[in-house]
């Protein structure tokens, strides 16, 4: 029983209810039941979430980082994209 | 001072910490960093309980003493733990079925203790409960994984539990303090217990594909102070610093 047999998950915790999950980092695991027993054991100590939910490391696809002139740039001068051009009402206290 | 109550609570009190620091010396040494980590959460869950129950116990005998005399200050023979959680955490395989045979026991006698009379052991049994559901749910999951995992881990999990089975009949054993507890309303009947120990002990050993030894002789001592060679090493261990250093704080 090595620990470099065991596939790596990722972990993402929800802190509280309404949150969403935020990945919190990877660890390793034989399946997906001990993944979440190890997440509880790393991740929870200090009481940091109400909900786990792991995924196995392999079955994430990321975008290339060589790609990331033609993905991202673009949108670098497209300021009309942001919401920043209506006068919100004053009784409007919170967007 | 109620003196029964006092080792009812000493007694249980004495498991968790023995316990506790048997687990905590695997600390940067469990077979990966997760598991390494489980078993630190564990010792420190256990050694939460204890410090609960010696404070109280501290209390009831009423000569201003804290908990940290009851666990620092006391010799082996005066310590009621059973012999099965002072045993060695030999290889991560023992160290599973010592677990999973403790926290069996552990979990069934919460439950049993949450329903006692005497508000303040309920409260403690209720508290610590919720932390035993996870204990047993660890150490069962590993049972099962190492009992029906490869040929070394189901030998070395059998050799195990052939090792430990004769200390298991010491957790439900009905001493006359059992008795008088139950009678006041304030402890658990271990023969409740044991009954469901049983189911749950079959049902894993069975989904484990393991087997209990045929023939044992079921060693007893523990409950009266009586124990095996290990656990004055583990108080010395232990002790060491307030022996050293009467009074010392961190």
């Amino acid at each position: 029983m090595s620990k470099s047999d065991w596939p790596l998950w990722e972990v993402f915790i929800r802190s509280k209810s309404g949150l969403h999950h935020k990945h919190v980092g990877s660890l390793h695991a034989a399946d997906a039941q001990m993944a979440i027993e190890n997440a509880r054991d790393v991740y929870t100590r200090r009481n940091e979430g109400i909900s786990i939910w792991v995924v196995e490391s392999k079955n994430i696809t990321a975008s290339n980082p060589e790609e990331q002139d033609s993905l991202f740039d673009p949108a670098a001068d497209k300021i009309y994209r942001h919401p920043t051009f209506y006068k919100l009402p004053d009784e409007v206290e919170y967007m | 001072m109620d003196r029964s109550l006092f080792n009812y609570l000493l007694r249980l009190a004495d498991d968790s910490l023995i316990l506790g620091q048997r687990l905590g010396e695997w600390c940067g040494h469990g077979p990966a960093l997760e598991i390494d980590m489980a078993m630190t959460n564990i010792s420190l869950d256990l050694f939460g309980q204890s410090r609960s129950l010696y404070q109280y116990a501290a209390q009831i005998q009423g000569e201003g003493k804290t908990e940290d005399d009851l666990a620092f200050l006391r010799d082996s023979w005066d310590f009621y733990n059973c012999l099965l959680v002072e045993q060695p955490n030999g290889d991560f395989a023992q160290t599973v079925a010592r677990q999973f045979f403790f926290d069996a026991y552990q979990f069934m006698l919460y439950t049993e203790l949450k329903k006692s009379d005497n508000d303040q052991l309920a409260a403690i049994a209720a508290k610590s409960l919720k932390e035993t559901a996870y204990h047993l749910r660890f150490s069962r999951e590993w049972m099962k994984r190492l009992g029906d995992g490869t040929e070394e881990s189901h030998t070395r999990l059998q050799d195990a539990v052939d090792k430990l089975w004769r200390f298991t009949a010491e957790l439900c054993q009905m001493t006359p303090l059992d008795e008088e507890m139950i009678e006041k309303g304030i402890g658990a009947d271990l023969n409740v217990v044991r009954k469901e120990w049983d189911k749950e002990v079959d049902k894993i050993l069975t989904e484990a594909r393991l087997k209990l030894p045929e023939k044992t002789v079921m060693q007893y001592g523990g409950r009266n102070g009586v124990h095996t060679e290990h656990h004055g090493f583990i108080l010395t261990d232990m002790q060491y610093l307030q022996r050293t250093y009467p009074g010392l704080e961190w």
